[in-house]
């Protein structure tokens, strides 16, 4: 594949008005950056391989919430499992704060899609596991995760296993979870895909009103626009797979704090959205036409 | 906040709920009424038939006298020592066992190098008939207690063992790997996640386990001791006396039932966080 010739879009007007609302950062440090990564899994030694990500770089600067869309099965999750130090990249590498990421991220916490909580222990166990790792009494770790259950609005049902809560309340435990050892920065991975479109919605307000109080920086990953667009600083569009790469990127510069549920009206959000859609519309027609072969 | 599915069952499923307990319960009490019926026409029968001559009593026993026999050793207390002793046995088979099988399964779990070295003598263990191994034991350990919680070991060691080491491998990788985002150490994961997995899946196995136990510690007895249920078989077959053979085995049985129910006692306690069948169902209802 050709790398020069990809297009790149980046949005010069939403830029302009970004500057005007966010103060200028000073040049620090980027949260998480990729640097030329690629990831290849070989399942036996004289197969190529399949190449999951392709020369990618994407950086994260503290504080800024980005969000990757990108068609279905094309190495989303690959991506954020290097960030994570879950995966390593086959070349290039990943940097947290100035650190190559070699083992575990200790700078982030990770949200993840499926069902991660531990299903022997009860919601508030889990919410304190975090702290009872790091050899926090049990006293204060008992309090703490009590007090993060109120802030998702789960006072009432520490005492119940996850078996017994609903998805939406489930989902609730885990950022919780994530969030109670409060890493500067959080991994997300389509964390609410597997909700109802209402609880949805709730979860992505929630989760706003969270970050916005104590500014964290964000890589959300999700196949949904629309969620990515409402929550996000900035977007990128990833090409479809195999080997893909970010080939897009679009500032999204509206006026926070948002309501998710509104802001999907605005003149705006229309635009950004039809913007970035003839971007991706391409990639995930160029995804769909692979997975049909 | 705290909007979705938190409301509390409205009156009308309570009462409906309770009126379906009630139609349970009573639906468990005719169940159980037929099922006495059941045995009063089995016993009725054996009766019966020797009554009419039309089973020796020299082979088949007699109910009547097989029951007074199970009274005498109530009433003399001649029974509790014996019970006792295939008691203990019973336990310490079931713990000796269970104990090692814990530690060899999560180690050949988590060493994929022992765990393929090992793998065919395992399997190759695990095939032998360990009945076999009975008059081994007890050259090595006597005829005392110890051979056969041997015995009794071997028996439970496997049933627990393949129980662990798919309990480990079946560990939710998302779980894991949350696990591993929340900084647990290596020794952490084994405490918090490897054992509680592997600990489902052998309470899971409790009845099987418990009850190969009780195999071991009877056959352990039968085939040469000076206590337990098993020795007093043995002996009630060495004078022919088929009564107490028989009470023997009826004693055997009710012992067994009782520990059959008391694993299920534990069991319900020990697996609280597992969703039961009925609290899935009630959760998707109110969902």
């Amino acid at each position: 594949m050709n790398h020069l010739t990809e297009p790149r879009v980046l949005d010069s007007t939403f830029n302009a008005s970004l500057d005007s609302l966010v103060p200028a950062v000073p040049p620090q440090v980027a949260a998480l950056a990729f640097e030329h990564v690629s990831c290849t899994f070989s399942h036996c030694a004289d197969d190529d391989g399949y190449t999951a990500v392709d020369n990618a770089s994407l950086s994260v600067a503290p504080g800024e919430f980005v969000s990757v869309v990108g068609p279905t099965g094309c190495g989303k999750s690959t991506l954020l499992n290097m960030a994570a130090g879950l995966l390593f990249p086959s070349s290039g590498r990943v940097l947290s704060f100035g650190e190559e990421v070699k083992d575990i991220n200790r700078h982030a916490t990770y949200l993840f899609q499926g069902e991660a909580l531990m299903p022997w222990r009860r919601a508030i166990d889990n919410v304190s596991a975090g702290l009872q790792f790091a050899g926090v009494p049990k006293q204060e770790a008992a309090e703490r995760a009590q007090a993060w259950l109120a802030r998702v609005g789960l006072s009432g049902h520490g005492d119940k296993f996850p078996h017994q809560l609903s998805g939406g309340m489930r989902k609730r435990v885990a950022l919780a979870q994530a969030l109670i050892l409060d890493p500067p920065l959080i991994l997300m991975d389509e964390p609410f895909s597997a909700l109802d479109i209402q609880t949805r919605q709730l979860m992505e307000s929630e989760l706003l009103d969270i970050w916005q109080a104590d500014r964290k920086s964000v890589l959300f990953i999700t196949h949904d626009l629309d969620e990515a667009i409402a929550l996000s600083d900035r977007v990128v569009v990833l090409s479809a797979g195999p080997g893909t790469r970010p080939i897009a990127e679009f500032e999204i510069g509206l006026p926070r704090p948002r309501e998710v549920a509104e802001i999907r009206n605005t003149e705006r959000f229309v635009a950004l959205h039809t913007q970035i859609w003839d971007v991706l519309r391409d990639e995930v027609l160029k995804g769909y036409e692979q997975s049909k072969r | 906040m705290n909007k979705a599915n938190a409301e509390p069952i409205s009156p009308a499923a309570a009462v409906s709920r309770a009126k379906a307990e009630r139609v349970t319960r009573k639906k468990r009490d005719l169940m159980l009424l037929w099922r006495l019926l059941l045995l009063v026409a089995v016993l009725g029968l054996w009766q019966g038939l020797v009554s009419l001559g039309m089973l020796p009593v020299f082979f088949f026993g007699d109910p009547g006298p097989v029951f007074a026999q199970v009274w005498h050793w109530f009433q003399s207390g001649e029974i509790w020592p014996h019970l006792w002793a295939t008691l203990i046995e019973t336990v310490l088979s079931f713990v000796v066992g269970t104990v090692l099988a814990v530690v060899f399964g999560l180690l050949l779990s988590l060493n994929d190098f022992l765990a393929r070295l090992l793998d065919p003598f395992i399997k190759a263990a695990n095939a032998m008939p360990r009945v076999i191994f009975a008059p081994i034991f007890a050259l090595w350990f006597g005829l005392g207690i110890w051979s056969k919680v041997a015995l009794g070991t071997t028996l439970v060691f496997f049933i627990v063992f393949f129980n662990v080491f798919q309990g480990v491998r079946e560990v939710s990788p998302v779980v894991l790997a949350n696990v591993r985002m929340l900084r647990a150490s290596r020794k952490q994961l084994l405490r918090h996640v490897y054992l509680p997995s592997a600990a489902s899946w052998v309470f899971s196995s409790l009845h099987n386990a418990v009850g190969m136990a009780f195999v071991g510690a009877v056959v352990g007895e039968y085939l040469g001791s000076a206590r337990g249920i098993g020795y007093l078989i043995l002996q009630a077959e060495g004078t022919f006396d088929i009564n107490a053979v028989i009470a023997g085995i009826v004693v055997l049985t009710v012992f067994a039932l009782l520990i059959d129910v008391l694993v299920t006692r534990i069991e319900r306690r020990l697996l609280i966080w597992q969703p039961t069948k009925s609290t899935s169902e009630k959760a998707r209802v109110e969902t």
